[in-house]
């Protein structure tokens, strides 16, 4: 079949082996500090102007309006009030996020930095130790056990049951949830496009099957708008799901 | 007699392909079909009932799509497990 359509696909292996320049410093990893220099210049330069009431500039409007989106849509949305102290951590979380995404549908780099789980996985355990450092501070280390182990209003005789479960579901399957989320759709993403780009270059390159090209070709432009929409949703969600489980940590379910 | 042959060649084709391949290949696919099917039905209903919800009441429609996507994204990552297990997989 391929052999047929003249398809080269990259094998699979190329998707979580790369190679390493001086020090193992890669593609992964330059993206990866192009999202940390970005987040810093945007809000760095952003911020300048501080006596200035009427924000001007793309600058300081990008900064002005992604802050207060993260605090109206995600912290009010899910902490209220007492949240605004993680204002700092959820944006600064977002648009590192958002700009180690967004290089997915940049052309020539064309690769999403998240679709290795090394940063997710990083991002997932801070996570689970701000939620946890957080209850234990706010409810004492015996009431957050036993608030996020025991759900309110369980009968006795399930207890036996439902401890284990909120125990692996609470402490073990929220981190790696986390992880698992945002790496799987990046890296979902990021094949969905390779397989679009090579079956048009493929169809491109035969003379008869050209005719078919426009339709692939058309998927691949709608995948790109696509995984634009996608890269801004997995930022938010991961930032939404954090601001949750602190959320959770300081105010227990009564 | 026929069932004999079947059986024989059943065996000749055994011992001469090697099949752990396309078995790779087909317990991919199985892997990650199954995974998507009971998160397919999640989202949709997740879905639909938030359409509905804000049809009702357009002014709730802020928090009912906040909810939808935390909802989307607890019944999605079903599906990634499925996807992440089935790069695992190896013959």
């Amino acid at each position: 079949m391929n052999a047929f359509l003249a398809i080269d696909v990259p094998p699979i292996s190329q998707v979580t082996i790369w190679g390493n320049g001086p020090g193992g410093f890669n593609k992964t990893a330059a993206i990866y500090v192009f999202a940390a220099v970005a987040t810093l210049l945007l809000f760095v330069l952003g911020t300048r102007r501080k006596d200035a009431l009427v924000p001007a500039g793309l600058l300081q409007n990008t900064a002005e309006s992604g802050v207060a989106f993260v605090r109206n849509q995600i912290i009010m949305q899910t902490m209220g009030p007492d949240g605004l102290q993680y204002l700092p951590y959820l944006t600064t979380l977002f648009f590192f996020i958002f700009f180690s995404n967004i290089t997915e549908i940049i052309p020539g780099v064309q690769f999403p930095a998240n679709a290795r789980f090394a940063m997710p996985m990083t991002l997932a355990l801070a996570t689970w130790v701000i939620f946890n450092v957080v209850g234990v501070v706010k409810q004492g280390p015996i009431h957050y056990l036993k608030n996020s182990l025991i759900p309110p209003g369980v009968p006795k005789f399930l207890l036996i049951l439902v401890i284990p479960i909120e125990l692996i579901s609470t402490f073990l399957v929220r981190p790696f949830s986390l992880m698992v989320r945002l790496f799987a759709n990046m890296l979902a993403g990021h094949l969905i496009l390779v397989t679009f780009a090579t079956i048009s270059a493929a169809l491109f390159a035969k003379s008869i099957t050209v005719v078919i090209m426009p339709f692939s070709f058309f998927l691949l432009v709608a995948m790109t708008g696509f995984e634009i929409l996608v890269s801004f949703l997995q930022a938010f969600i991961f930032t939404i799901l954090t601001a949750v489980y602190i959320g959770s940590a300081m105010h227990p379910d009564h | 007699m026929g069932l004999a042959l079947i059986h024989h060649l059943f065996l000749a084709a055994a011992a001469v392909t090697d099949n752990t391949k396309g078995l790779t290949a087909i317990g991919r696919g199985i892997v990650y079909g199954g995974a998507a099917i009971g998160p397919g039905i999640g989202i949709g209903l997740v879905v639909g009932n938030a359409i509905s919800a804000m049809a009702r009441q357009p002014e709730s429609a802020g928090v009912v799509r906040t909810t939808m996507f935390l909802g989307i994204a607890f019944t999605e990552a079903l599906a990634l497990f499925g996807f992440v297990l089935a790069f695992i997989i190896s013959g």
